[in-house]
């Protein structure tokens, strides 16, 4: 039994010892592939791994950095950036946030719309997120809110920086700022990655051409976050790089001026250096507070600009497309001199109309100017005479000299929103109307009327290329601090420097690299010479307006462009603009250049609907150039500033 | 026989029986336990109110525990190993009807000092019924059909009870302990070829009695990255934990896989994931050392112990012991599905830290009275 029992046991022992060992080596490969999977994961691929670790860990905010600013020509910043004050809340730390929304609408200025507007976002977003209740405190309420904030539990007071705009005068030029809407990210490339929640996009003007400069390299905040979103602390900010700023030539003040000028009409008002392109003032009228829209426009104010008969939101310096009317005339006699197409010493009898092919085509002047040459016909802006000089032109080679003086094209090429306009010929007829020309048409497009459109700006080169004795010019609103002294600059600095010297128009083109765009610069001068007439003798158009004074002497050309011609029946009774319904009386131009003994800047004034341009713009370019002329030598030195030794 | 006959009925001094511990076992289950305050503690944020004070308080109670169960006799456990077992089939029951049910499932009985998961005891429980079984019959009789009943029976019945609670984990842990034991044994290897057969071929029927969570598990195991928020989620943050911890770790307390709770179950199954990313490839290795050094202790013990109750315990428990730590490291490494097996010692919970001092004193009776024979 006792034998039995042992050998029992041993050989149980021996078959439970000899699987065992078998066992043991199982469990050796499985300790090896254990081994084997730890060091492939902690060695191997510990980078990967702690790459994704921080990938869970870490979530960044995009923050922008502070906006470029936008400065006049003297540095005074006229899009610049403020503090603003705002109140963010973190519905997890607050108690109750219901109760805390009613008890700040006592302390901000805050409606029971936006409160239960509030609420849905609040209700959208994860509790810990932050929410804006009011992106722009005023002191007053700032100030309360620091004060009653050991009730507010849960509210932050923010201080923030956003968009400024000095005054509403330059709203146009400038543009303005507002939140980035999802339309902004489709259409511009380098919006797509961004990525910066709510941050304030230019949408029009320099804002929206130099946005992407003026953006920035946006900076971050990094979190720390949990698995549930969560943050639990910051562990990096980078504040990103500012934004570029810009110096324009506009000269603020000048630009006030303008703005003031056109309180009240609905209009635009262009200046320009004609020598170097410069322009010093650019307004649309009636503007808008551009600051509305930095923290998002109510719809109240938006409803008003939209919905207003005078456009506010249109820039109608660049984007307002009107017929020239009679300040073509002095393009149209020039291009007739240069083509040899008529001497200046033709003469025209004018007897209020005159009639080709069975249509009757009226001067202005029903009783008629009676005979007038070239000067007497720009001085007086007699029609007939230019009915007949551009029969004799043809719309083909009038439309070789606007476009060589700068219509129908864009100007600048700051603007998205520039328009191009029209300069008609009958290659332009058959193409865009599908039908041939009639000479009629050529008749019309004489005085500037028929299918010329023209902007303010582009009528504001135009006189200033005459200006400056009919040299090419290329206009800007930018300054470049790097740029070298332009050519015509170089030689209206050596023609000052040298008061004695005169040099023969050749020499100047050699010697300067000038580019001009007449054949003969007589002709130029006597168009000058024949503005001068319309705006200092008496029978000129603009004699009303003129200045007498020598330094601040102007010479120009009204202008008036048809919006609906008047019957027989109303020339006969003799109807005035004022007597008939606003929308339907003509626009008023007025385009000029200042001083007369040296011109230095040209101007074109716009009055939508003013009538007349002798009694609705021309008023309006005497104030402003008198304030252009009286800033002139502040520009000067500011610009001897920047050009240091080279003057 | 007369002398061991003597020392077999002479009772130790408690001091002689401290002196025939295993030392080598007694220390590494110490540090084991150090270690795991010290994670514990970690997984709690670095609190100590929360899992590691009362995971604290439980080691040096069930440590204490393993003691005591060192002292008793094996021939004790030998004897009471029937009743045990049956003891805790009735507890098992009892949990069917009156257990606590969490998450879904029904596992706990609540003691009121503490709810008790008699599944986690029952691990113990077929090695020590088991080996006390194979104990009694003779070698020759190990493949008869008649002897072959009973285990299957004694196997059979804890894996359904568990198995419905549900808990497929601890059920499979059961089965396998017990199998282990019953091929140790002697049991042929064609009958367990047959059986996985047999299991082969039922397992698309068994899988349709999976419940739908555990369907997924298994199906996300597979392929984690197709539902990386979901079930794969745990998987691929314990690898990104672990992975992230590198050569050195994180350092304690700033594994932020942990603290920023993209671990799940940090406290119990996936303690190790939050102690390799705070102490890296070195830590881990350390870790895993132990628990080899302990599974080797145990075999070295079953060698040297003379009844076959005791061998096929240490042997039994040894192989137990070393699969419920390769699942668990498995399961975080991602070389298994997620089954819910927590590691021995480390792992938070009150009844699996029982067990594993409950089957760790035995090894250790085994020691202290190796020269014991058992009748």
């Amino acid at each position: 039994m006792l034998s039995f029992h042992s050998s029992n046991i041993i050989s149980k022992t021996k078959t439970i010892s000899r699987r065992m060992f078998l066992l043991s080596s199982i469990k050796a490969v499985v300790l090896i592939g254990i081994f084997g999977r730890l060091a492939s994961l902690q060695i191997n691929n510990s980078t990967k791994y702690r790459s994704l670790a921080d990938k869970n860990r870490y979530r960044e905010t995009k923050i922008a950095p502070p906006r470029g600013i936008i400065e006049d020509y003297f540095g005074n910043e006229i899009a610049s950036n403020n503090r603003i004050y705002q109140l963010h809340v973190i519905p997890d730390s607050t108690p109750n946030i219901d109760q805390l929304l009613v008890r700040l609408k006592d302390i901000i200025d805050i409606s029971p719309r936006k409160i239960s507007l509030l609420k849905k976002k609040i209700k959208n977003k994860k509790s810990w997120d932050t929410t804006i209740i009011s992106d722009n405190l005023t002191w007053a309420e700032f100030s309360r809110v620091n004060l009653f904030l050991h009730e507010l539990e849960g509210a932050q007071p923010v201080v923030s920086i956003a968009r400024y705009y000095k005054d509403s005068s330059s709203a146009h030029a400038i543009g303005y700022v507002s939140e980035i809407s999802p339309r902004d990210i489709r259409n511009k490339k380098y919006l797509q990655n961004l990525n910066i929640e709510g941050v304030a996009i230019g949408k029009t003007g320099l804002e929206s051409s130099l946005d992407e400069q003026m953006l920035g390299s946006p900076g971050y905040l990094r979190y720390e976050v949990n698995a549930y979103g969560k943050k639990i602390k910051q562990v990096a900010t980078d504040k990103g790089l500012k934004g570029k700023t810009y110096r324009t030539t506009l000269d603020h003040s000048i630009q006030k001026f303008s703005a003031e000028a056109l309180q009240g009409v609905s209009g635009a008002i262009c200046v320009m250096d004609i020598h170097n392109g410069d322009i010093i003032s650019m307004v649309s009228s009636p503007n808008f507070n551009p600051n509305s829209f930095v923290h998002g426009v109510n719809s109240k104010e938006w409803k008003e600009l939209t919905e207003n008969r005078d456009k506010p939101m249109l820039n109608k310096a660049v984007s307002g497309l009107y017929p020239p009317g009679s300040t073509i005339k002095t393009l149209t006699a020039i291009s007739a001199l240069e083509n040899d197409i008529v001497s200046p010493k033709l003469l025209v009898k004018c007897k209020g109309y005159i009639d080709l092919h069975g249509e009757r085509f009226n001067c202005w002047k029903k009783k008629g100017h009676g005979v007038v040459g070239m000067r007497t016909a720009i001085k007086k802006s007699c029609d007939v005479y230019f009915y007949e000089v551009a029969r004799r032109l043809g719309i083909d080679r009038l439309s070789a000299t606007a476009k060589k003086f700068g219509l129908g094209q864009k100007v600048l090429q700051n603007y998205n929103e520039e328009k191009t306009g029209v300069v008609p010929n009958t290659k332009w007829k058959k193409r865009e109307i599908g039908k041939n020309w009639y000479l009629g048409e050529t008749l019309h497009s004489g005085i500037g009327q028929g299918y010329f459109l023209t902007t303010p700006l582009q009528l504001t080169l135009m006189t200033a290329q005459i200006a400056n004795g009919g040299f090419k010019i290329n206009p800007r609103i930018l300054v470049d601090e790097n740029e070298k002294v332009g050519s015509l600059q170089n030689y209206i600095n050596h023609k000052n420097e040298t008061p004695g010297n005169v040099m023969s128009t050749d020499d100047q083109i050699y010697n300067f690299n000038l580019q001009p765009l007449f054949r003969n610069q007589e002709n130029i001068n006597l168009v000058k010479d024949a503005m001068f007439a319309a705006s200092n003798e008496i029978g000129g158009t603009s004699y009303r307006s003129r200045l007498k004074d020598k330094k601040f002497m102007f010479a120009g050309k009204t202008g008036s462009s048809q919006i609906k011609r008047f019957t027989e029946e109303q020339r006969e009774a003799e109807i005035k603009q004022v007597d008939i319904t606003y929308l339907e009386r003509d626009h008023a131009w007025f385009v000029a250049f200042a001083p007369v003994q040296d011109p230095k800047y040209a101007i074109s004034v716009l009055v939508e609907h003013g009538g007349s341009g002798s009694s609705a713009a021309a008023p309006i370019a005497k104030k402003v150039i008198k304030k252009v002329i009286e800033r002139h030598e502040i520009r000067t030195a500011q610009k001897n500033q920047q050009f240091g030794k080279e003057i | 026989m007369l002398h061991t006959r003597s020392s077999l009925h002479t009772p130790f001094a408690i001091r002689d029986k401290f002196f025939h511990l295993d030392f080598t076992l007694l220390f590494s289950i110490l540090l084991l336990g150090i270690i795991s305050i010290f994670a514990q503690y970690s997984s709690s944020g670095g609190q100590f109110d929360y899992h590691s004070k009362s995971h604290a308080v439980r080691f040096c109670v069930f440590f204490f525990f393993f003691l005591v169960v060192s002292f008793v006799n094996i021939r004790f456990w030998n004897d009471y190993s029937l009743l045990i077992f049956v003891l805790l089939i009735l507890l098992l029951v009892l949990v069917k009807f009156f257990g606590v049910q969490s998450q879904g499932s029904r596992r706990w009985i609540n003691l009121f000092v503490f709810n008790l998961q008699p599944s986690e005891l029952m691990k113990i429980g077929i090695i020590l019924f088991l080996s006390n079984y194979y104990h009694k019959i003779s070698s020759g009789d190990v493949n008869k059909f008649r002897y072959l009943l009973y285990p299957v029976i004694a196997l059979l019945v804890p894996f359904m009870l568990v198995l419905t609670q549900p808990d497929l984990g601890t059920a499979i842990l059961i089965l396998v302990s017990g199998m282990v034991i019953t091929w140790l044994s002697g049991v042929r290897w064609k009958l367990f070829a047959y059986l996985s057969l047999l299991f082969i071929i039922s397992a698309p029927v068994a899988i349709s009695f999976l419940k739908p969570y555990q369907k997924s598990r298994i199906l996300t195991f597979l392929n984690p990255d197709t539902d990386p928020l979901g079930a794969g989620y745990q998987i691929i943050q314990s690898k990104i934990a672990i992975g992230s911890g590198g050569l050195f770790g994180k350092g304690f307390l700033n594994g932020s896989q942990a603290y920023l709770n993209f671990l799940p179950e940090k406290h119990t199954d996936f303690i190790f994931t939050l102690y390799s990313e705070e102490f890296g490839f070195l830590g881990s290795a350390l870790i895993v050392f132990l628990y080899f050094l302990i599974t080797f202790r145990i075999i070295i013990i079953g060698n040297m112990t003379r009844s076959i109750f005791g061998k096929l315990y240490c042997y039994g428990f040894s192989t137990a012991f070393f699969i419920y730590v390769a699942v668990n490291m498995s399961m975080v490494l991602g070389m298994l599905p997620i089954v819910g097996a927590p590691l021995p010692i480390l792992s938070y919970g009150g009844s699996s830290m029982l067990a594993m001092m409950f089957g760790l004193g035995i090894v250790m009776s085994c020691n202290v009275y190796k020269n014991n024979a058992i009748g």
